[in-house]
């Protein structure tokens, strides 16, 4: 098993370095120049040259992306033409936002998705199952903006119950930070919750008509431990597989959610920096979420080692 | 002497208790680094507003006031400016304000190679310290604007002490001397500014705290003032109007803005200038007949607008009314047409940036000009894209927009002067230049006014670029806000503001 981990994590590492060319090569196609962007209203030639030295935007690109891995080997990923920040110290401000509206989504996405994908196979051609199916439906066809406005208009404007948007710190004010992503986690996890019960739906079905739960029928188990313990317990695999890779489609959906509610987190600042042409903040951000996404898989494949024993031995 | 002591700082506690309040501001976008010498964003101003003071201030009606100059006079021969500053003026580190700080301000917005403050204040050859109190400001030339530069980020006072210790990153941590202080910001998310107990104006400040919060979306923006959430906001939408005037609990208050909003052509900036519209004034001129632009302002705007045709809007004092805004007609339009030899129409291609409002915006006057037989074709492009072409010359039309400067050098001289920063139609007429070169050294409004009239007679014949009408900034209070004023340049001064729960 240690070995197999070790393989998968040096097998990352030119993965991480073909997405850091990828995405700097892209950014420079980019059309738009960042220096002008950053002049704003006024435009100072004298001033715009004198940063295009600074920031060494007239070197090769080659030279700049070289600079760049150099830089970013000792821990330093530039600084952001807009702020002056260091891009390390903004990723550092917003990765817990976005962990947290992950993470509340995930929670979200698994407690409707999960149970609901169990029951509709289990009840398959009644009622019930067409009524989850509709609601799945919905969750994947409901655009993420409209959702979340008509949240907004309802639960924060009409009943006052939720503040509309905007981010607490979990250590400023843990219950308040809670009710303040509360609303942003749903419209994130409905969506991941319909994909993940029509997943759950498809992968039970399939197990539920195998000859071993015929045979814990048979033995007179409880519909409960069939279903529960021997079914659905087959079927986590794929499951787990794609709540592995529903993080990127949660990192993708969390850049439309950070917009409505306004929270200061990844999504947002890949966008603000796309649109500013913030280079160093947009690599910055991508080789941070490429390095997530390749250790969400890693752990999926860990889990599996936990979840079939008869992968351990392998 | 000690239980006095005490009480008196109980009765401040009570005091502070009773008005313990926190300003919550919702702004369109996250500000840019707040340097006054390197920033560039509208709504960074808007936290300067609070953050830092200038050496002037302007009143609604563009007057200039003393801030931190309590009296200034220009010399007879227009060649230096003699100024007293204020006594009794502290830094929020703690530093004295005084003749030697305006003086040193003044060298940094000018040598630091990061600032952006440079050309406005060119003229600016050096700064006498007389007195503790006193200074002059030597100029190169007779330079009306440099007051109303004054009045804004060239004119923004930070600490010395502050400055020298953290040079370019002075942004990260900023010390002015205004009402309030900087706390603490987190990117796209708030920064937050703490009241200054020695801030010579202390009395006129009613908040504890001020947090300004970038909220992008409209409707989420009124929403967070419809639930309380904030206070005061920023640019509300026109098409929120309705809503906003409707609900009890929100007031709204709008000034015209000093900027204007139209369309630029492509008249001699690079190759692509050698089109129908970029050679023939004719075609222009036919363009701005066909224009409707009181139906724009309804249609796009809701009419909370203000239409317009010159760099300043009808209501600023440099308005040429020999020039008013034309009536649509579209016969006039289509002969013009003709007699630049198109009888039967002439494509125009237009750039605008790929959001909403310029959209609609563009689609509409897509179809005026359709009926006079201008054929638009609308390119909508990302806006840096749009940006960067718009300034190499590689378009036929452009959708522009300009904030607005108090001074009106600043909306007119860069960019149809041969020689000017932002010229990016590439404009050039000697009579324009003479005239708006006179009117940079005329100390005199009357004078000033003649040169400005000249440059527009001949800018409205040439038609470089086609002015379609004036944003208003359209502020939305809670119901509990008194005392704002809303001002033409946009900024929320809390001065006298105050908010009962």
């Amino acid at each position: 098993m240690l070995s197999y981990f070790l393989r998968r994590v040096a097998i990352a590492i030119p993965t991480i370095l073909l997405i850091s060319i990828f995405v700097f090569a892209l950014q420079k196609l980019l059309p738009g120049d960042p220096l002008l962007v950053l002049a704003g209203e006024e435009r100072d030639p004298e001033v715009l040259e004198f940063l295009r030295e600074k920031y060494r935007l007239n070197d090769p690109i080659p030279v700049q992306y070289i600079t760049w891995v150099g830089n970013a080997l000792q821990g330093d990923l530039g600084t952001s033409f807009r702020t002056n920040q260091p891009v390390t110290e903004l990723i550092g401000q917003k990765l817990p936002v976005t962990i947290q509206l992950a993470v509340m989504s995930l929670i979200f996405a698994v407690l409707i998705g999960i149970p609901a994908g169990i029951l509709s196979a289990y009840k398959k051609g009644t009622l019930t199952d067409y009524i989850a199916n509709i609601v799945a439906l919905s969750g994947l066809s409901i655009p993420n903006f409209w959702l979340g406005i008509m949240l907004i208009l309802l639960v924060s404007v009409k009943w006052q119950l939720l503040p509309a948007s905007g981010y607490v710190p979990l250590s400023e004010d843990f219950w308040l930070s809670i009710k303040t992503m509360l609303m942003p986690a749903f419209v994130l996890g409905t969506a991941l919750a319909a994909t993940l019960m029509r997943h759950t739906r498809s992968a039970m079905l399939g197990v539920l008509t195998s000859d071993y739960v015929r045979t814990a029928r048979a033995k007179g188990l409880s519909e409960r431990k069939v279903v529960l313990k021997h079914a659905f317990r087959n079927a986590l695999t794929p499951i787990v597989t794609l709540t592995a890779l529903l993080f990127g489609e949660l990192i993708a959906g969390a850049v439309l959610t950070e917009q409505i509610f306004t929270i200061p987190g990844f999504g947002k600042l890949v966008v603000d920096a796309v649109f500013n042409r913030d280079y160093a903040v947009v690599q910055g951000i991508v080789l941070v979420t490429a390095v997530g996404f390749i250790i969400m898989n890693l752990l999926a494949d860990m889990a599996y080692f936990l979840l079939n024993p008869r992968l351990r031995s392998a | 002497m000690k239980s006095l002591t005490l009480t008196t700082a109980a009765l401040a506690l009570m005091a502070t208790g009773a008005m313990a309040q926190d300003l919550r501001i919702a702004l369109q976008s996250d500000a840019d680094i707040l340097d006054p010498d390197q920033s560039r964003t509208f709504v960074g101003r808007i936290v300067y507003a609070s953050l830092c003071d200038k050496l002037v201030d302007i009143t609604p009606d563009l007057e200039i006031i003393p801030q931190l100059a309590t009296e200034w006079t220009v010399a007879e021969d227009g060649m230096s400016i003699d100024m007293t500053v204020r006594e009794g003026v502290v830094f929020h580190d703690g530093t004295a304000f005084n003749a030697q700080a305006v003086a040193d301000n003044i060298e940094r917005s000018q040598t630091l190679e990061e600032s952006r403050r440079k050309s406005e204040l060119s003229s600016i050859t050096s700064v006498d310290v007389t007195g503790d109190y006193t200074l002059t400001l030597n100029l190169s030339a007779p330079d009306a604007t440099v007051m109303a530069q004054l009045a804004d980020r060239a004119g923004m006072m930070i600490s010395p002490t502050a400055a020298a210790e953290t040079g370019v990153d002075f942004g990260l941590a900023p010390v002015c001397s205004g009402p309030f202080s900087f706390g603490e910001r987190v990117a796209q998310d708030r920064i937050v500014l703490n009241k200054f107990d020695d801030y010579w104006n202390a009395d006129a400040i009613n908040f504890d705290s001020v947090t300004f919060l970038p909220i992008p979306d409209t409707t989420v923006r009124l929403a967070n003032l419809q639930s309380g959430d904030i206070h005061i906001l920023e640019r509300l939408a026109p098409t929120d109007l309705a809503q906003a005037e409707a609900d009890p609990d929100i007031n709204v208050v709008s000034a015209v803005s000093l900027g204007y909003q139209g369309v630029t052509f492509n008249t001699g900036n690079g190759e692509k200038a050698d089109n129908p519209f970029g050679n023939d004034k004719r075609l222009r001129q036919a363009f701005s007949y066909a224009m409707d632009r009181n139906a724009i302002n309804q249609v796009v705007f809701e009419g909370a607008y203000a239409p317009g045709n010159q760099s300043f809007p009808p209501t600023s004092p440099w308005y040429n009314t020999n020039f008013p805004i034309e009536e649509r007609d579209v016969e006039k339009a289509k002969a013009l047409l003709a007699e630049a030899g198109y009888p039967d129409g002439v494509d125009l291609t237009v750039q605008v940036p790929n959001t909403t409002i310029p959209l609609q915006l563009m689609q509409v006057v897509q179809s005026m000009a359709a009926e006079a037989g201008i054929r638009v074709e609308i390119v909508s492009k990302e806006f840096a894209t749009l940006l960067a072409d718009q300034s190499a010359g590689d378009y036929q039309a452009s959708q522009i927009g300009w904030s607005g400067r108090v001074d009106p050098d600043g909306n007119i001289h860069q960019f149809v002067t041969t020689d000017g920063g932002i010229n990016d139609s590439g404009f050039s007429h000697p009579d324009v230049d003479a005239a708006l070169n006179a009117a940079r050294t005329q100390a005199d409004m009357e004078a000033r006014k003649i040169e400005y009239d000249k440059a527009r007679a001949v800018l409205i014949d040439e038609a470089p670029l086609v002015y379609l009408y004036h944003q208003s900034w359209i502020t939305a209070l809670d119901a509990g806000i008194e005392g704002f004023t809303p001002y033409p340049d946009g900024m929320i001064r809390l001065e006298g503001v105050s908010l009962s729960e």
